[in-house]
Formats: structure tokens, C-alpha cells, sequence
């Protein structure tokens, strides 16, 4: 919301271009997983930063709380315990949360103009002030990110600090995070500094380590240093090769211009009618009956 | 720490055991990352639990809990089997070639001088043999059946692979692996350091834990190197302050230490404590204690403390038996104590065995409370339904509540794990009538002192001359404790070589405990603050981050102590002819042209004596070495040796499976009636360890709600196989019994605690958080020390909270 009008690449259910006086650098956030130990220092940060406060809830059996993501919680570890091979735990530790696709299925699915903004730095925001609890943009989401709130009927999700970002700092999870498992910088940096860490990681015998940035919604703007990047759905189902349901590819790109084009038919078919008939009149007496 | 935190980022290896560095100190945890990151760091973790520090290991090997040493032993026989050692390090810089006492001998999991019914020894055959010369004998050829090193190689052949797995339950192929990965260390080029907490201190043999773990370092020469060391993690932000200044009940300011009550005499008092150096040419810096120990006195009487009266000497209690926080609960629940000050304390939760707290409580007449928050201490009169089942009618201590600034709200220094004075500045002022716990102790000590002089009493002389200069009397500050902490003349100090030259005016603060005197011309609070406030300002204070050697030593960042050393036995970084066994992590080195030792670091030696005087590099021992055999220092031993913890799954120590009297350690003290207090197997058949959850601060967080949010509900953990065994599914309610009590919590079936296999038969482990309590915005929950065991370690009396015994069922 505080990026200026000028940075907005794309609107949703807007058909106005956008400004291209200037652009942004393009930006990302690494979550090193083979680094992050699961303190939730990020949590905490995420919620003091954008003034959230979840319920105290219940233990489930596990170490995840709040139990997941929600209007007041924007992101959540999810721990996992698994053995990719047999006999050798790994406690796989993952901070869930927006992934800023480059291709966004929220926003191409959202009905509501200006509710979900794509800056041109990459960020994916909603603006709540617009948004009419409609909910297609969860279905529309891959990663099933965003949630609807039950007191004000609006989708919130994280920003990606879109205010910090907007006056140069990063954001909130990155400047606590203590390990350095969270990473923020210009996308060819992070792109860089993920490739050291995959070669570390092959080095201490993880062959499968790897970037996950996947390709099925164009890339995304928080992306994952994987410890077995073939298998991301190790990591409490991160999805191993995310895109755009064929709902809302089918709603918004096949039927949406098969229904312009329908509509435009239908506004030709009343021209016409009205070039060809003249005004449709209404008696004064069937006027008066009304 | 003898390290730091920054310095873990030189490691080559990091051992953490006893402790769990990710999850207990996240913040400190980087510098683990960053040995990874930097120098392709391996890191081990070796814990009864898969923890979050596990999590980012490269190895991990499980053990049962209060184990550790039967670990490290076969860790030591493995090291000397395959002689993986530093033997330069060894031969120079320990006592290696020292030969012991004909008489000490070790012979079925006792030493000479055991006496059963004191449960303690008489350690006068734990010593070395001394020449006619009046130092010790050595061998350096190591061939002498009494030298150290034999008498360890023949004590630790005993751990082989086969007996650590069956005493701990470690996978024979996981232990080897890891000490192939330490043994690695042995090259004077790597360094490995140990990264310990509570897991290690917090058992009735917990001291000797940490001993075992330092003479691993010791072996491979990896003490006083940067990238290793003995470095213990502090819990507390200061902790580290509070043991420095003195606050346990059996010290005075700076580790020095309270006489005992057959210590009426003040020089016999000084001597036995001022140590004559063992071995020719060592400087024994202990025989310096006289000149602390006046300096103290100075500081607390000012006037009063003359040579005449001995400085007060005898206004000083002398100690009749430790006096611990086990002992003063033992005390109260006998009636022997009427008033409890409680200060920054929460015992209720924090000291173990709750019924036997709670009822020692209740028979105090008062009760003061110090403290931000409304603990379960203060609140323990109340009932708080199943959390705290009491009778308030029955209950009349009087409970006064003295509420005091947080951290945050407060000037002055904390001292960290790395030994650094950081001073700090207050963010906040304190709401309501809160008030800084010096001016609380303020307006008590000025209460009492008017009572005294307008009363008179038994023995007012004490209070009467304590010092007392403080601006606002009723508000000591931050920063007039701290001068005085580091130290004054109070007439002008001069060089002893060159008595014309004045080194401190009168007045003037002291720059270092150099120039602290026993001739009672200085007053300083703590000798080893000594400096931190010199005429120069505030040295806490600084805020200067240049590494000019790049290995972190950043020495105008704050003030470490002793005298601004980052890292302590320094001098053993270097050969004996004073070049660094590694260059590329040069803390000091000797300077044949300016003829000093000089580095990255402040030598921590005498800077001027060259190599070849042999002045060893731990210059606190008489050896002038260290030490792997303790002479008279320990309770249990000179050498650690594994016993059982006192609530164990196996009737029989497995290293000494005849003798009952070395199953559990031989030397720690147990209360009359606690006897009958402590579980057998049978009944509670599984092994208990009690922890703290990075979510959480002990039971403080649980008053605030972020901390709430992340973690609101007290759990227990298990293994997936006594899960199936019990019934028991994730989210299940269970109670976990001891002895002592029970707990009702919501059980987390887990892989990350294996069942193991032990002397033969299969042992589940159960752990426990300790967060919660029934105050605090956090769902209330019972308290963990409910089922905990009131026994201590041998040496510290620290209880042994890390292991019990336990049975569980689903509610």
C-alpha cells in the first residue's frame, strides 16, 4: 500500500495499462531451510511489525502453533519429521508463507479491481480496502496461502513488508531472522547466494540439494534452498510443481473472453436493435400501473 | 565460556552436548552458521533428544540422559587408544608427566578415602608426589606407572565402544564415527569447540560432566586456541554476573570464597587459598588472593577494614555447611528459617521436588518477593484448582510484593557467556510503583541500619560500616556500582620495582587488578571486574566493532574480563617457543623483538617472559599447567567416572555391577527423609529430562502474549514405540508420574526420542518442557519441578533436573 501507485506492474480486474515511467529492482526472499531452526523469531516479527495478535491456542501433538496460517498469523513454521533415507531423521523445518509468484493465480482470479496489486519489484500485495471477501483468490492461490477473516470478510496474507521495502529495509522475518536462514536482496543476489548454498550442501552429502523456484507460476519471489529439492513435498507439502488451477485459467482466460465476447454481442445485438427498431417505449398507461 | 561467541565462528568442528545451542541460544546459535558458512565447519550433536540443534548437524547421535561421561570416557580411550592426541600440547601444557601419590588408588568405582556413612572422602592420598625440593615429581619420558597419564590411559580403558553402548545406548557405529570426527582435532592446525548448557550442569554429577568434556579439549590441545575451548552457555542474560559478583551462597566477589566455620584465623585463612607454585618458575596467580581479598573488604567497609582488625576479617560469616538452594529448603520444610528474601527467583517452579517447596513455604512467617512479575513463588499461598491444589486457610506466611524494573528498564551491565561487561541503556521507564532492585535493597538496608543505630543489636558492626557513598542514598546507581565494582585508590598506589613512580593517584580509579594492594591503599568490589571503569570512562561502554586481525577479536567492543582477555590460556595457542601452532588464527605470539607477547588478543600470561622461562600458560594452577587429574578439587574424584543418576532404569552401575555404593555418585549429598522420596524402575520405568523450548523463557514468557501464541500449552514428549505401547496418539492427554507428583499434558508422539537399548533392555525416554504454570497468559498448566528429584551435583549442588524416573498413562 505504500509503494507508490508509480511501482504497480499489474491490478486485479484491471484493464487500464500500468505506469512504465520507471521500474523497481526486481527483489526476493531465500529461506535456507538446511539453516533455519525453527525458532519462530520470524513469527514474532512478522506480528510485531504488522501489529497481529493470534489467539493463544492448543497443542495438536506438535511443535506448529499458531496451528496455521490466518488473518492474524501471515506466516507459520511447519515442522516436519521425515527420513529420506531410511534410518537418518531430519527434522525439516519450513516457514510457510506468500511465495509473491511472479505469475499470480490470486490476483488473475480476483473479481475486485485494485484488491491484489503486483508491484514491479516483484511484491504481490493485497489491499484490503478492496477486496470483497469473495474468496476466488485462495482458490486461485497454489500454495494455499491466503485466509479469508471471519470478523471482517477480508483475505489477508504477508505483504513481504511491501511498507519496509518500499523505503529500502527488508523485511521484518529477515532483519530478526538469528541464523541467517532468511535472506533478502535483489533477485540475481539471492539467486547467487543460493547457489553457494547448494554447492555447501552437496558438500555435506546432500546430492539432491537444490533452488526451488518453480517454473509453473513463472517463479517466485520468496524462494526455498532445499536440502532434496526433488522431493519438496517433504517439507509439509510445499507442492512439487505448483501452477494456476485450470478453474481459474479456465474462468479468467477462456471464459472471461468467451463472455466478453458475449457481452460485446449482446451490446452490437442492442445497437442494432436500436438503429434497426428505435427506442423501446412504454405506454404512459402501463407506465402509470408501475 | 573460556571462549566467546563470536569466536565459534573459528571452529573447524562444534560439539554440542549438554546443551542445545538452537534452541536455548538462538541469537549466539549464528556464530555456529557461520562457522559452517566460513570454514566448512561439521557440526555434532549429541543429545537423548533429535533437537532443533539436531536439526542443522551434520551428525547426531542419541544417548540416555545423565550419561555423559560413560560418552566422553570412551571418547578419552578412544583418543589415547589411537593416540589422536596434541603431544606437544599434552606434554607441555598439562599435568601428563605428573606422577601421583602411591596411595591413591581407585578400585571398584571408589577412590581412597571413601567414608560411606559421610558420604564423602578424605582426599588426602588425591595428590601428586612432591620432591624434596617441594614440587612435583614428573616424568616426562610418561613411562612411570603413577604419572597422570598412565593412571588415565589404564581409568579410561575401561569406556571401550562396547560398554558406551551399553551404558548409553549410542549406536557403537554412531559413537566411532563421532570420535573419528573429534580425533580429527588432534592437528595443531583444527580446533573443535563444546557448546554445553544445563543438560550437563544440571545432574548430580553434573561438574564432572563438564570436566570430562574439558580434558577431551585438553587432549587434543584445544584449549586457549581460537575455534575452541570449554564454553558454557549461560541461561540468564546475567548469569555470568551473577556467579562473578559472588552470589552463591559459598562465595565472595570475584570467586573468592567464604571460610569455612574452622577458618577462624586470617592469615591461615589467606594462605590456604594464596597456592605456592607447584613447579619451578610458575607465577600461581592465586598467591595474589591476599591482595583481592583486602580490596574487597575496602570496598564493603571503607574505614573500618584495618590491618589491625584483620579488614574485618571476622565480620564475615563463616560457613558451618553449603548453604544452596537445596539446603535452604531443606532448612525451611524443617522449620529452621523464618524470613525468605526472593530475589529475581521464582522457586516454586525453578527448585525441584514442588510439594516439599511448597510446604517449606508454608512454614515461613514472611516471604518478600522482588520481582516484575506475579510469580507462582508469589502467588503459591493461592489455589489455583488442580495447577496448585492448597488450602489458603492453612497457609500464614505473609507474602509481601515488592515489584522491581525488567531488564529493559534499568541501566547498567550484563555480563555474558563470553565473559564481556556490556553496558546497556534503559529503553523504558518502569510502569507504576516499580522500582530498580537497588533501590529496593536500598530502602531495606536503610530501614535496618536506622533500626540498628537506634536500637542497637546482637551484632550491628557490619551494617553500621557498610560502605555507603551514593549520591541519592536511596538510589545507588548503575554506574556508582559499577566504579566501585572495578575499583579505587585510596592512597596513591606505586610500581614496587620503582617506588618513586606512582602508577594510581589517590582517588583515581585503578586501572587493572595489577594494581590492586593488600595493604588496604585500594578498594575494589570484584578483582576480576578490575578495569571495566578506569580513569579512562566507562569501558563497558564501548561500541567499537573493528576486527583488526579478522577472527572476531574485536577488543574496544565492550570490556571482557579478566582484564579485556577475549580468550582465556591464550599462551597455550602458541608452541612452546611462542609461535602459534596455527597462524592463520593467531590470538598471541611471542615478540622477539620488542620482547612482549603480543596479538590479536590480550596475552593472558605475563606478557614479558620470554619462552624459554617455561612459565606455563595456566598461570590460576600452581601446576602452572591444567589439570587432568582434579588432586583434592573435586567431590567424587580426581579422575570423572560414570555413576548412575539417582533415579535410574538399571539397578546396577554397569561399570560396577557388585558395588551398590558406586551405582549412583558415591559423594552427593542426600537429605534424611529424601531417600524414600526417589523412584525405583519398577515402578517408573522410564527415563525423564526436563528442558526449555526456544519459545519460551523459563517462566517468565509465559507472562507475555507473543510468547503465548507460539507455544500456549504445556506438552510432554514421546517416542513413537512407547506410544504404541501406552495407547498414546499426538494430542493426547497424559500424566507423567514420578514419585514426587504428577503432570497432566498434552503428549507430542515424536521420532526424534528413540528408544534405546540399555545394558540389554529397551529404555523410553519422556521428555519434558518446564515452561508453564498457573500464572501468565499462557493456558495454565502444571508444574514440571513437581516431578523432579531433590538431589544435587556432588560439587555445586545444582539439582539433577536432567534426569529422573518416570511412568506416563493417557488420561
Amino acid at each position: 500500500m505504500t509503494l507508490q501507485s508509480l511501482d504497480i506492474k499489474r491490478r486485479s480486474a484491471t484493464t487500464t495499462p500500468p505506469p512504465n515511467a520507471r521500474a523497481t529492482l526486481e527483489v526476493s526472499k531465500l529461506i535456507d531451510i538446511s539453516k533455519c531452526i525453527g525458532c519462530k523469531a520470524c513469527q514474532v516479527a512478522c506480528m510485531e511489525w504488522n501489529d497481529l495478535r493470534d489467539t493463544v491456542g492448543r497443542n495438536r501433538g506438535v511443535y506448529d502453533n499458531p496451528a496455521d496460517l490466518s488473518a492474524q498469523s501471515w506466516t507459520v513454521m511447519r515442522f516436519a519429521e521425515v527420513e529420506p533415507t531410511p534410518g537418518r531423521l531430519e527434522w525439516l523445518i519450513r516457514k510457510d508463507g506468500c511465495m509473491h509468484c511472479a505469475d499470480p493465480g490470486c490476483l488473475k482470479s480476483c473479481p475486485a479491481p485494485g484488491a491484489i496489486i503486483q508491484y514491479s519489484n516483484g511484491i504481490v500485495d493485497f489491499h484490503e480496502e478492496a477486496c470483497v471477501g469473495c474468496g476466488y483468490c485462495i482458490l486461485g492461490c497454489p500454495f494455499n496461502i491466503p485466509r479469508l477473516s471471519p470478523q471482517d470478510h477480508k483475505v489477508y496474507k504477508c505483504t513481504l513488508c511491501s511498507d519496509r521495502v518500499a523505503v529500502g529495509r527488508e523485511p521484518a522475518c529477515v532483519k530478526t531472522c538469528p541464523t541467517g536462514a532468511i535472506m533478502f536482496g535483489s533477485r540475481e543476489d539471492m539467486l547467487h547466494h543460493a547457489e553457494a548454498r547448494i554447492a555447501d550442501l552437496k558438500e555435506r552429502g546432500f546430492q539432491q540439494a537444490g533452488l526451488y523456484n518453480p517454473p509453473g507460476v513463472g517463479g517466485t519471489h520468496v524462494m526455498y534452498v532445499l536440502q532434496h529439492a526433488d522431493r519438496p513435498e517433504l517439507y509439509q507439502g510445499l507442492p512439487k510443481d505448483p501452477g494456476i488451477s485450470p478453474l481459474v485459467v479456465l474462468w479468467k482466460e477462456i471464459a472471461k473472453t468467451l463472455m466478453s465476447l458475449g457481452l460485446g454481442a449482446v451490446v452490437l445485438g442492442g445497437i442494432f436493435h436500436y438503429l434497426t427498431q428505435g427506442p423501446n417505449e412504454v405506454p404512459e398507461e402501463e407506465e402509470e400501473t408501475l | 565460556m573460556t571462549n566467546h561467541w563470536v569466536d565459534i565462528k573459528n571452529a573447524d568442528l562444534i560439539l554440542i552436548m549438554g546443551g542445545n545451542a538452537a534452541e536455548a541460544h538462538p541469537c549466539g546459535f549464528k556464530w555456529v552458521t557461520e562457522a559452517k558458512a566460513h570454514r566448512k565447519a561439521r557440526l555434532i550433536v549429541v543429545d537423548p533428544r533429535f533437537t532443533r540443534s539436531a536439526a542443522v548437524a551434520d551428525c547426531y547421535a542419541p544417548l540416555r540422559a545423565g550419561t555423559d561421561i560413560a560418552f566422553l570416557g570412551g571418547v578419552i580411550n578412544y583418543l589415547l587408544g589411537h593416540d589422536r592426541i596434541h603431544h606437544e600440547y599434552v606434554r607441555n601444557y598439562t599435568d601428563f608427566s605428573f606422577v601421583v601419590k602411591e596411595d591413591f588408588n581407585f578400585v571398584d568405582g571408589l577412590f581412597s578415602g571413601y567414608n560411606p556413612e559421610k558420604r564423602s572422602y578424605v582426599k588426602s592420598s588425591w595428590g601428586y608426589q612432591l620432591g624434596p625440593d617441594g614440587y612435583v615429581v614428573t616424568d616426562p619420558t610418561l613411562q612411570h606407572p603413577r604419572c597422570v597419564y598412565q593412571l588415565m590411559k589404564a581409568h579410561y580403558s575401561r569406556y571401550t565402544p562396547e560398554m558406551v553402548a551399553t551404558i548409553c545406548g549410542t549406536p557403537q557405529e554412531d559413537f566411532l564415527r563421532i570420535c573419528g570426527m573429534i580425533a580429527e582435532t588432534a592437528a595443531p592446525d583444527k580446533a573443535m569447540t563444546i557448546m554445553y548448557a544445563l543438560g550437563w550442569t544440571q545432574h548430580s554429577q553434573g561438574s564432572q560432566m563438564i570436566r570430562t568434556g574439558a580434558m577431551v579439549q585438553l587432549l587434543l590441545g584445544n584449549i586457549g586456541r581460537a575455534g575452541g575451548g570449554m564454553n558454557a552457555l549461560r541461561g540468564h542474560s546475567n548469569i555470568q554476573g551473577l556467579t562473578d559478583l559472588g552470589l552463591l551462597s559459598n562465595l565472595l566477589p570475584g570467586y573468592l570464597t567464604l571460610a569455612g566455620e574452622g577458618e577462624q584465623d586470617y592469615q591461615a585463612y589467606i594462605n590456604s587459598r594464596a597456592y605456592k607454585p607447584l613447579r619451578p618458575g610458575q607465577m600461581s596467580y592465586w598467591q595474589n588472593y591476599a591482595k583481592f581479598f583486602v580490596s574487597t573488604m575496602k570496598a564493603w567497609f571503607g574505614d573500618a577494614a584495618t590491618a589491625d582488625n584483620n579488614w574485618c576479617y571476622h565480620w564475615l560469616p563463616k560457613l558451618d555447611k553449603p548453604y544452596d538452594i537445596l539446603q535452604v529448603f531443606e532448612d525451611m520444610q524443617a522449620g529452621k528459617v523464618n524470613g525468605y528474601i526472593c530475589q529475581g527467583f521464582n522457586p516454586l517452579a525453578s527448585a525441584p521436588c514442588k510439594v516439599k517447596v511448597a510446604g517449606a513455604m508454608a512454614k515461613l512467617k514472611y516471604m518478600v518477593i522482588i520481582d516484575p512479575l506475579a510469580t507462582e513463588t508469589s502467588e503459591f499461598w493461592q489455589n489455583h484448582g488442580e495447577y496448585n491444589d492448597v488450602d489458603p486457610t492453612r497457609i500464614q506466611t505473609e507474602v509481601f510484593r515488592l515489584p522491581s524494573t525488567c531488564f529493559a528498564e534499568e541501566d547498567g551491565s550484563l555480563v555474558n557467556s563470553g565473559r564481556w561487561l556490556q553496558w546497556h541503556w534503559k529503553g523504558a521507564d518502569p510502569p507504576g510503583e516499580a522500582k530498580t532492585d537497588q533501590a529496593i535493597m536500598a530502602g531495606i538496608f536503610l530501614k535496618l541500619r536506622a533500626m540498628y543505630r537506634k536500637d542497637g543489636g546482637a551484632f550491628p558492626d557490619p551494617i553500621l560500616n557498610l560502605t555507603w557513598r551514593h549520591r541519592q542514598i536511596e538510589i545507588p546507581t548503575g554506574e556508582e556500582l559499577a566504579r566501585e565494582f572495578s575499583g579505587m585508590a585510596l592512597k596513591d598506589v606505586v610500581d614496587p620495582k620503582d617506588p618513586a613512580k606512582v602508577l594510581v593517584k589517590a582517588g583515581q580509579q585503578v586501572n587493572g587488578f595489577a594494581e590492586l594492594r593488600d595493604d588496604g591503599s585500594t578498594a575494589c568490589g570484584c578483582w576480576i571486574f578490575s578495569g571495566c571503569w578506569s580513569e579512562k570512562g566507562n569501558l563497558m561502554a564501548r561500541r567499537d566493532n573493528s576486527d583488526p586481525y579478522g577472527i572476531g577479536q574485536t577488543l574496544n567492543w565492550a570490556f571482557a574480563w579478566p582484564a579485556n582477555r577475549r580468550i582465556l590460556y591464550n599462551r597455550a595457542s602458541c608452541d612452546p617457543s611462542g609461535k602459534p601452532f596455527d597462524p592463520s588464527r593467531k590470538l598471541i605470539a611471542w615478540n622477539q623483538g620488542t620482547g612482549t607477547w603480543s596479538g590479536s588478543d590480550i596475552p593472558d600470561f605475563n606478557a614479558a617472559s620470554p619462552p624459554e622461562n617455561g612459565l606455563g600458560p595456566f598461570i590460576m594452577n600452581p601446576e602452572g599447567v591444567a589439570r587432568f587429574f582434579a588432586v583434592d578439587k573435586m567431590a567424587e574424584g580426581p579422575f570423572p567416572e560414570h555413576y548412575e543418576p539417582f533415579e535410574s532404569p538399571l539397578a546396577v552401575n554397569p561399570l560396577h555391577p557388585h558395588n551398590d555404593r558406586a551405582r549412583a555418585n558415591p559423594a552427593a549429598r542426600v537429605f534424611k527423609g529424601d531417600w524414600e522420596t526417589f523412584g525405583a524402575a519398577e515402578q517408573f520405568p522410564h527415563v525423564a529430562t526436563t528442558y526449555r523450548l526456544t519459545e519460551h523463557f523459563h517462566f517468565w514468557t509465559k507472562h507475555v502474549a507473543l510468547d503465548a501464541i507460539l507455544q500456549p500449552e504445556q506438552f510432554v514428549e514421546i517416542g513413537e514405540e512407547l506410544a504404541r505401547e501406552k495407547g498414546i496418539k499426538s494430542g493426547d492427554s497424559v500424566r507423567v508420574r514420578s514419585k514426587r507428583g504428577f503432570i497432566v499434558a498434552v503428549a507430542v508422539v515424536t521420532k526424534r526420542i528413540r528408544t534405546l537399548e540399555i545394558a540389554a533392555k529397551k529404555v523410553h525416554t519422556v521428555g519434558i518442557p518446564i515452561h508453564w504454570g498457573f500464572m501468565g497468559v499462557a493456558r495454565n498448566g502444571y508444574i514440571t519441578n513437581t516431578l523432579t528429584p531433590f538431589v544435587g551435583d556432588a560439587n555445586t549442588q545444582t539439582p539433577e533436573f536432567k534426569s529422573f524416573l518416570v511412568n506416563i498413562d493417557k488420561v
